[in-house]
């Protein structure tokens, strides 16, 4: 494959280049300007947002590391009850007010509120870190489809055990504090977060990718065994970059739950057979390895998604499936892929054209 | 939780019986798709994780015939056949184009055809839980404390067969040699003169054709219901990573294990652990092997 022959491009250098500029630029912009110009779309635009930072931080052990996870979604889930938790129980009886299935809303005061949430997404965070390196000592251990299998498992127990924790409403469920913010107001609040969140998710990313780990995670996705032999220590790289994205998963969990409004195991907090597999078709579908490609899959998928869901009613799903076949079956390389391959020079990637050359002839 | 351990070993023992037995007739099927899956691993490196939405589906054609008026038993064949014909169109059209690809993107396509199946037979079906009444007997043991539905264990007996029909093929055909070739040594294989491509399209559509027949077993003696496949799915994935891959009687045993371990994680935690307790094995017995394995890993820390 000529994929072999391309030496790795050195992720995102800390030096912008104009394009690299304007680009950030255009992506401001549209970020701010969306939800002026189409204020009936500020959910969907916030989800859009929290799709980027899924395949975005998926990437991280996905793409660059080669540990594909299908269980990230945990984190996600596990972010949003430990916010639910936090929020709610700093100022009242978390078993009771789980107990009475929302039918109690308890007036939160302003100051109560948006002290509780931001308590609630930081410890998402943090909690999501610490149970990270948990699982990783557990997970990192295998390898290949193992990992994924293993992974997608972490996930789906997880969700089977939130279900049966009665303090946490159980299979029932948790319904959110309300936001104390006129109803408009409501949706671009929780898109300031998403798109923040999104943004600092990529530039930590960007950051990462531009020191010595980038180089390291690629070395493991190249060869573990031989990365190990010249004495880079691969578990400490795999935990960290893991904890990273757990870290900005709990965190975009604990908005989306309050965004949503109400938290159910299965469908909302850990929903493995479609957010779970979904980060993972955009961040393929984009290439993935490649600190855009999530971003640009991201977007596409979403905004096929979506048109799906509005004109294909009723055959949505298997649309996405069929996508999902061809983008895996005939396009495995993703679109920054094919651009890469077809356009190295605009990526900064030196061909070695006598190996090229020897390839070509054999 | 208490109470229902104290019910089966000190007030009603004899209820284990009736676990044992259901754990059985329900690790029979498991096994079945269990060994399909192993095959289609073992042979040609490619993870099925639609292996449960075959299952279901080949339940569902037998549903499409049992309403033609078709006998569920003797629809088995049929449905073989037409499991057949469904695996090879899968092959040529998704398999072919993942299996020289990492193992990854073979889990991926097939999430994606899972997901699809999954729909289209919401679609057709709808999302009503369906079964198939087959009208045999119930036989019941010790003062009506076991019930024994004939049809469980006629489905058993045609597991057994169907698995020793199998088996033979794989030993004695000429097929079957070339697929355990293929297996040890796909390149030997192909200098040795053995087309692999219809090796690896052979092996793919044997296995959803035995998964088809799980189906059929499983609309006979269980529900149908188009979002099950995954569940399935776990199981025998949970049953192959821990049996290992070309290990027949440890597939077989697994089969049965899980099927026990259901019954009672169902009797003495509630139902809803009942699915739980295929992941929790699955991460067990790959934690199991993770700590195994440290012993022989030299890992810098």
């Amino acid at each position: 494959m000529a994929a072999n022959s391309i030496a790795a491009p050195a992720a995102g250098g800390t030096v912008m280049t104009k394009n690299q500029t304007l680009l950030y630029l255009a992506i401001a912009v549209s970020g701010v300007l969306g939800p002026i110009l189409f204020p009936n779309y500020i959910q969907q635009m916030a989800v859009l947002w929290v799709m980027v930072l899924m395949a975005s931080t998926w990437d991280i052990t996905g793409g660059q590391m080669g540990y594909n996870s299908l269980g990230n979604i945990t984190f996600f889930g596990v972010g949003m009850y430990v916010s639910a938790v936090i929020q709610v129980s700093m100022f009242y009886d978390i078993g009771l007010y789980t107990a009475s299935y929302g039918a109690i809303k308890p007036e939160f005061t302003d100051e109560q509120y948006f002290t509780g949430l931001a308590m609630g997404i930081l410890a998402a965070g943090v909690v999501c870190v610490v149970l990270a390196r948990l699982l990783g000592t557990v997970v990192f251990g295998l390898r290949g489809p193992y990992f994924a299998i293993g992974t997608l498992g972490v996930a789906i127990a997880a969700g089977q055990i939130a279900g049966t924790i009665d303090t946490i409403g159980g299979g029932a469920g948790i319904s959110m504090p309300f936001l104390p913010l006129d109803i408009q107001y409501r949706s671009i609040f929780f898109y300031i977060i998403c798109f923040s969140l999104a943004i600092l998710s990529h530039f930590t990313i960007r950051w990462m990718f531009s020191t010595q780990f980038g180089l390291a995670a690629n070395a493991i996705r190249d060869d573990e065994d031989k990365a190990e032999a010249m004495g880079i220590p691969t578990m400490k790289y795999k935990q960290f970059g893991w904890g990273v994205a757990a870290f900005y998963m709990g965190c975009i969990g604990a908005v989306f739950g309050n965004m949503v409004g109400y938290i159910e195991p299965i469908e909302v907090a850990f929903p493995a057979p479609t957010f779970g597999i979904f980060m993972v078709a955009m961040a393929l579908l984009g290439g993935k390895g490649t600190l855009w490609g999530p971003v640009l899959g991201a977007v596409l998928f979403h905004v096929v998604k979506e048109t799906t869901w509005t004109y294909l009613l009723g055959w949505q799903w298997v649309a996405l499936g069929l996508i999902l076949i061809v983008n895996i079956v005939y396009f495995q390389q993703g679109i920054m892929g094919w651009l890469q391959t077809k356009y190295p020079e605009k990526f900064g990637i030196v061909v070695d054209q006598s190996t090229t050359q020897a390839k070509e002839e054999a | 939780m208490l109470d229902n351990l104290q019910l089966l070993f000190v007030y009603a023992p004899v209820m284990n019986v009736q676990m044992i037995l259901d754990g059985i007739f329900v690790g029979a099927v498991f096994a079945l798709s269990a060994y399909g899956l192993a095959l289609v691993w073992g042979v040609m490196n490619v993870k099925n994780l639609a292996q449960g939405d075959f299952v279901i589906l080949g339940g569902y054609v037998a549903f499409s015939l049992y309403k033609m008026g078709v006998h569920p038993v003797l629809s088995i064949p049929i449905v073989a056949v037409v499991m057949f014909m469904f695996g090879w169109l899968v092959y040529i059209s998704i398999i072919r184009r993942v299996i020289d690809n990492d193992m990854f993107v073979s889990l991926l396509a097939t999430f994606g055809l899972s997901l699809l199946l999954q729909q289209v037979m919401n679609l057709i079906y709808g999302p009503e839980v369906q079964t198939i009444d087959s009208h045999f007997p119930i036989a019941t043991m010790f003062d009506d404390f076991v019930t024994i539905p004939m049809v469980k264990v006629v489905s058993l007996i045609l597991a057994a067969a169907f698995a020793a029909t199998v088996v033979i093929f794989m030993k004695k055909s000429r097929m079957g040699q070339a697929i355990r070739a293929t297996a040890q040594d796909a390149r030997a294989a192909r200098v040795l003169g053995i087309n692999t491509d219809n090796v690896f399209a052979f092996t793919f559509s044997l296995n959803a054709s035995i998964c088809g027949v799980a189906g059929v077993l499983v609309s006979m003696i269980w529900v149908l219901q188009p979002f099950y496949g995954i569940v399935y799915s776990l199981r025998t994935f949970a049953i192959v990573t821990a049996a290992g891959l070309g290990n027949l009687p440890a597939v077989i045993g697994m089969s049965f294990a899980l099927g026990w371990v259901e019954q009672y994680a169902g009797i003495i935690a509630g139902a809803e652990w009942q699915v739980a307790a295929a992941v929790f094995m699955l991460l067990g017995v790959l934690m199991w092997r993770q700590i195994q394995l440290r012993r022989q890993r030299q890992v810098v820390r």
